[in-house]
């Protein structure tokens, strides 16, 4: 039997430790991992219930960074909210801009210019590097590889933030996107200094693969772990690289074609067994994808207008309707729902945050494994709590 | 995939009691909507993601919205005789939207590839008839987003496994999302025993004095 009695007399404010007498051979503990611990990646609680190291229950809860970012969406104008959709997932504030811009574009029947497509295309694929690197990173940092791959991870992210930068003037909080269309044109240069960040990229990526991919320690960490089976990936709606390490073929991209996506040939990357290792190298396999449709989109890319001339900024009153747009984000499926009263503000403003969602499964993936292990699991969804908390 | 007034007229044909009606939507994205009545929804939505035709396996978005009750009035221009006379005469009608609460799903299906499919469901008002069926047994995506729906909203889903509050504590009382939702004044007011001790306070100082330090 675990003594706990030493735990009582000090001051554990993010671990209730609480005896539950004898359940057969051994006794349970309740842990309740979070809101404050490094490796729930922001403030995410788990309430988990412990046999030994073995999680037998496990039951996320939500809300501490929750702000009601619907009910502030209804009660302003359309544009005024787009700036806030940097804040949902804030390591990805184009593509939440993007989806934004396109379910507004569906509702109000706005066509942004070639030009404008394929600098969204372009942003949005680098938004993927950037989040896909910075994912790996971290899933490592949680796996115990302290430091040294983060800060790899790290440094290349920085270039691609440096672009965003010029582009848009924040490394983060982008709110580059407008309504058919967007916000700027591409200063001078700036492609080729995206090609030149490009060109060094697979270099680093094929370093990162020589320090990481085969390693010994994070195959026997992952491989196995937390498996996501196919039907059970499909009925819990997770979306993005989680489904696609569980085999399922289905990338948005591919399946709605929005933007000009259809002109770019890129294949999907996909796992065959759904468990963490899976779910890493997918995202590994979905850089190099990206990095061939950036190569192509620079080459591509058309000089003319970048926003839709029927676009009004002032006065943006769409028609009554609803539209759904959703887009393929890196961390799956981001929609928006809006509903339109003919005011200037939406009736309603939805987000389908993938990050939430993907979550649905977590107690499946992580019964009867290890606690160290629901961390990597945890890691492995990729979450970012502005966005699952809204 | 077939249009909605299709896959309407099918649900007629399959679940004569569902009373499956097409939602208009006149916004450019023409992303038209299916009602169907409040106690099949389950079964309509079993049929929906079983359906060889449709195969929607995959519940991307569930939602609600608020409709509190609105009474419209509209101008109406009418011929009226008066006094042997034709005259044009303008009325006024008033039209009153009943108040309810929807749940709106948007599904999608991974084997075909083809959707949105939008179904809705109304509770019968919005203060005690607020009850729907879950489709989470359906499509365990529904599990988070109904709890959502249930803690902004108020709408019960009935055969949930594990309705709770998601976002907001659960000693909250109303719902955030309600149209007609008020907000507290101080979010963080706590009756705390410190306003018993201002109280107390007040009664050993006279107005307009300030406090005497302890002694």
């Amino acid at each position: 039997m675990h003594d706990t009695r030493h735990l009582d007399s000090q001051a554990q404010p993010s671990y209730r430790v609480e005896s539950r007498g004898h359940h057969g051979a051994s006794d349970l503990l309740e842990v309740s991992m979070g809101p404050q611990h490094p490796s729930t990646h922001g403030v995410f609680r788990m309430d988990v219930v412990l046999d030994g190291e073995r999680v037998v229950k496990l039951k996320p809860v939500f809300g501490y960074l929750h702000r009601n970012h619907e009910k502030i969406a209804e009660n302003t104008t359309y544009l005024a909210s787009m700036p806030y959709t940097d804040r949902l997932d804030y390591l990805c504030s184009l593509t939440n801009n993007w989806a934004y811009a396109l379910a507004v574009e569906k509702l109000a029947g706005l066509q942004p210019p070639e030009r404008a497509e394929y600098i969204r295309v372009i942003t949005a694929e680098l938004t993927r590097l950037t989040n896909h690197i910075c994912l790996i990173g971290f899933l490592l940092q949680d796996m115990g590889a302290s430091g040294t791959p983060l800060m790899y991870a790290f440094r290349e992210r920085e270039n691609i933030l440096d672009l965003f930068e010029s582009l848009t003037g924040a490394r983060m909080m982008c709110n580059y996107m407008r309504f058919g269309g967007c916000r700027v044109d591409l200063p001078p240069g700036w492609l080729e200094q995206t090609s030149q960040v490009l060109d060094r990229f697979p270099k680093f990526l094929e370093e990162f693969d020589r320090l990481i991919s085969g390693n010994e320690i994070l195959i026997a960490r992952t491989q196995g772990v937390g498996v996501l089976p196919r039907d059970l990936a499909i009925q819990s709606s997770a979306t993005g690289p989680v489904l696609r390490a569980s085999g399922v073929n289905y990338d948005i991209r591919k399946v709605d074609k929005y933007g000009i996506y259809d002109r770019f040939s890129f294949r999907v990357p996909l796992g065959e067994h759904g468990d963490v290792y899976d779910r890493y190298m997918v995202r590994v396999l979905e850089m190099h994808e990206s990095l061939g449709i950036l190569k192509k989109a620079i080459q591509d890319i058309p000089p003319g207008p970048i926003v839709d001339p029927k676009a009004k900024i002032r006065g943006f009153r769409p028609k009554a309707g609803e539209a759904y747009g959703r887009i393929e984000g890196p961390k799956g499926e981001l929609g928006f729902y809006l509903i339109s009263d003919g005011s200037p503000n939406p009736y309603r403003y939805r987000v389908r945050p993938p990050s939430l969602i993907n979550l649905t499964a977590l107690e499946d993936m992580c019964l009867g494994q290890t606690i160290a292990d629901a961390v990597i699991i945890l890691g492995s969804i990729d979450i970012v709590l502005g966005e699952v908390d809204r | 995939m077939e249009s909605t007034e299709q896959i309407v007229a099918r649900i007629n044909a399959a679940i004569p009691t569902a009373k499956a009606v097409l939602v208009p939507n006149e916004a450019p994205s023409g992303q038209t909507s299916i009602l169907v009545a409040t106690d099949l929804g389950r079964k309509v939505a079993l049929w929906l993601r079983d359906d060889a035709q449709l195969r929607l396996d995959y519940l991307s978005n569930a939602t609600g919205v608020d409709w509190p009750e609105l009474v419209t009035k509209q101008k109406v221009k009418k011929k009226k005789v008066v006094d042997g006379v034709e005259k044009e005469v303008e009325e006024v009608v008033e039209s009153r939207r009943p108040p309810y609460l929807e749940a709106v799903y948007h599904l999608y299906s991974m084997e075909l590839k083809h959707g949105p499919v939008v179904l809705r469901l109304r509770t019968g008002n919005r203060s005690d008839a607020v009850t729907l069926p879950s489709l989470t047994p359906v499509w365990r995506g529904a599990e988070l987003q109904e709890r959502e729906i249930y803690d902004l909203y108020g709408i019960q889903f009935e055969g949930h496994p594990d309705l709770r509050r998601l976002l907001m504590w659960e000693e909250f009382v109303d719902h955030p999302m309600r149209k007609d939702y008020v907000e507290p004044d101080d979010y963080e007011y706590e009756p705390t025993p410190h306003d018993e001790v201002l109280t107390k306070a007040k009664t050993h100082y006279e107005m307009g004095q300030p406090a005497a330090s302890p002694k």
